[in-house]
């Protein structure tokens, strides 16, 4: 057969090969070198280092990092109120971008999974999925420019009498409830699709109005989806600071990383620690409120 | 569902405006690319190609496209063999700290990029002593992408029953002959899809690109970043913003065609929070 004629004609690869033959243990050994020594060591590490410089200092003078042992940054971040405003501002930015997606994802996320046709369905998903892939930057950059004083929103407004929100932290929150947005629509998407279409005949056939059905059977059922896809517009929003620096003047937990970087490394490294801490209890909620049971 | 005629109505119209706000700004940057005047001023007062042609001829614009080829091409190329590595243990061994091996792939797009951007900076320039580059823009977009062809391998190889490769063992292949002749086959298509998604993530990466790019350097997201500022460039901005569009666009409809996994698409963007949720879940 074919297979007998390529092997004979690489006699050192299927020695190589035989050597993994009936070993598992080596086999996953040799799979996962590579994939441990780049995810472990070099990202892993690198995060680790990230900890360890959180505690090492600036020289005031010369602008040299020096590679001690201090607490400076850690209390400037918790004892000096700008941080904490900063740090405030940004978790507040985020909760409200959440829930803002959440109200709009859900409509759209129940029609896809229990009304559309097969057909709509089908298209729905794409038409959600093109922009989720389409140019982040391109994304802000549009939303720059409507929101611009010559923008389209405000030619739309003016013949009202009213005004668009300029640039400011009402563009920013604006801005990444757009962003996020297919973050949210997909996970509640799923997790509606989970649910058995007999459930909500049930509840209708006991007699509970559509309302009823949805506030008592449908929605318990997808709240955990609705809190795995909160997870994504929360974290990405802590850790913005393109759209941030790009619609407004405000400062966010990431535009002073970035701002910091060049010239005081270790304290941008203390502050990189903030978005971690908030992900970790944030992730903790999330899970005691089931987000990771049913995905 | 059963739905009144009224409750159907109001859906339909909330769907309405979500689509409506998905993509209406899309809209703008494409009617602002073929406008006539320097001032993204609207309504448009009129229409030309012009800016596009500036754009095709820009030598920064040219030169930042093919940065951001190579990068996406080589980070893809290292996320395709260290994520089919990782896929494979994962998929068809069992092994001490199994679920561990989700976790980090997962871990690069589970936190902000932010951090992934300034860890990895610092340890280049702290610890390694290496000077910003393209290669470590690489370096960078290789560990976040990792996740998109692992998802999408595993997804394929947990279709496929690992029995075929026990039969093909028994009838006397070698290990390497079962991965070429029954592995691989079985798993091109999901290989092409992740491929091609982890491409258009890196693509379009701008945060973790920052804190990795040296000085010298511009990927295309970059380039229209530092132009975004310049009020002379905003509409040769706007053309190259409608051309990343479309770059990014194809080679995510192909993986939707090439992989019917559910979720396999949304891999590493909105579905990731389904594999962040699996992996926390597991033990």
């Amino acid at each position: 057969m074919t297979t007998e004629g390529v092997v004979s004609k690489r006699p050192a690869r299927r020695r190589f090969a035989g050597l993994f033959h009936g070993r598992p243990r080596l086999q996953v050994a040799a799979l996962l070198a590579g994939p441990s020594a780049w995810l472990v060591v070099l990202y892993l590490g690198s995060l680790v280092v990230l900890l360890i410089t959180a505690f090492w200092t600036v020289d005031a003078l010369s602008g040299e990092v020096i590679q001690g042992f201090s607490f400076e940054n850690i209390e400037a971040l918790l004892n000096e109120p700008v941080y904490r405003t900063i740090v405030w501002r940004t978790v507040r930015t985020a909760i409200l971008v959440t829930l803002t997606d959440a109200v709009i994802a859900f409509p759209i996320a129940f029609y896809m999974a229990k009304v559309a046709s097969r057909r709509g369905k089908a298209l729905l998903v794409i038409a959600v999925l093109m922009p989720l892939w389409s140019s982040y930057l391109v994304k802000v950059l549009a939303w720059r420019t409507m929101l611009s004083q010559d923008g389209v929103i405000n030619w739309a407004l003016n013949p009202l009498g009213l005004h668009g929100p300029g640039y400011g932290l009402t563009a920013v929150w604006l801005v990444l409830s757009y962003l996020w947005l297919p973050y949210m629509i997909l996970p509640i998407y799923a997790g509606l699709e989970r649910i058995p279409d007999s459930l909500i005949s049930a509840s209708e056939d006991l007699g509970a109005a559509p309302f009823t059905t949805f506030r008592r059977v449908i929605f318990p059922l997808a709240f955990p989806a609705v809190v795995a896809g909160s997870i994504f517009t929360f974290s990405l929003t802590l850790g913005d600071f393109i759209t941030v620096r790009l619609v407004s003047n405000s400062q966010f937990i990431g535009t002073v990383i970035a701002s910091s970087i060049t010239n005081d490394l270790p304290f941008a490294a203390a502050l990189a620690l903030v978005p971690i801490v908030v992900m970790i209890a944030y992730l903790a909620v999330a899970r005691k409120l089931g987000a990771f049971e049913h995905v | 569902m059963r739905l009144s005629r009224r409750a159907r109505g109001l859906l339909r119209f909330g769907v309405g405006v979500g689509m409506a706000f998905i993509y209406l700004p899309l809209l703008v940057i494409f009617i602002y690319a073929f406008n006539s005047s320097k001032i993204l001023k609207w309504p448009p007062p009129g229409w030309t190609f012009e800016w596009f042609s500036k754009a095709f001829e820009s030598e920064s614009v040219r030169e930042s496209l093919l940065t951001s080829v190579e990068a996406g091409a080589a980070a893809t190329a290292i996320a395709l063999l260290l994520g089919t590595l990782a896929a494979i243990a994962v998929a068809r061994h069992r092994f001490f700290g199994r679920e561990t091996v989700s976790f980090l792939v997962i871990l690069p797009i589970a936190l902000p990029g932010i951090v992934t951007g300034v860890a990895l900076s610092n340890t280049f320039t702290q610890v390694l002593g290496i000077s910003l580059s393209l290669l470590t823009v690489i370096v960078g977009h290789a560990t976040f992408c990792i996740v998109v062809i692992y998802n999408n391998v595993v997804a394929r190889l947990r279709r496929t029953s690992g029995s075929f490769e026990e039969a093909s063992a028994d009838l006397g292949a070698s290990t390497w002959q079962t991965f070429r002749f029954v592995t691989f086959p079985s798993m091109k298509t999901a290989l092409a899809a992740g491929a091609l998604l982890a491409f258009a993530l890196s693509f379009d990466e701008i945060i973790v690109t920052t804190f990795t790019i040296g000085a010298g350097e511009e990927t295309l997201p970059i380039w229209i970043f530092r132009n975004l500022f310049r009020p002379k460039e905003l509409p040769i901005v706007d053309a190259v913003a409608v051309i990343v569009i479309l770059i990014s666009i194809v080679p995510v409809y192909l993986a939707h065609r090439l992989s019917q996994e559910s979720g396999g698409i949304a891999a590493g963007k909105g579905g990731g929070a389904a594999e962040v949720a699996e992996v926390t879940a597991a033990p």
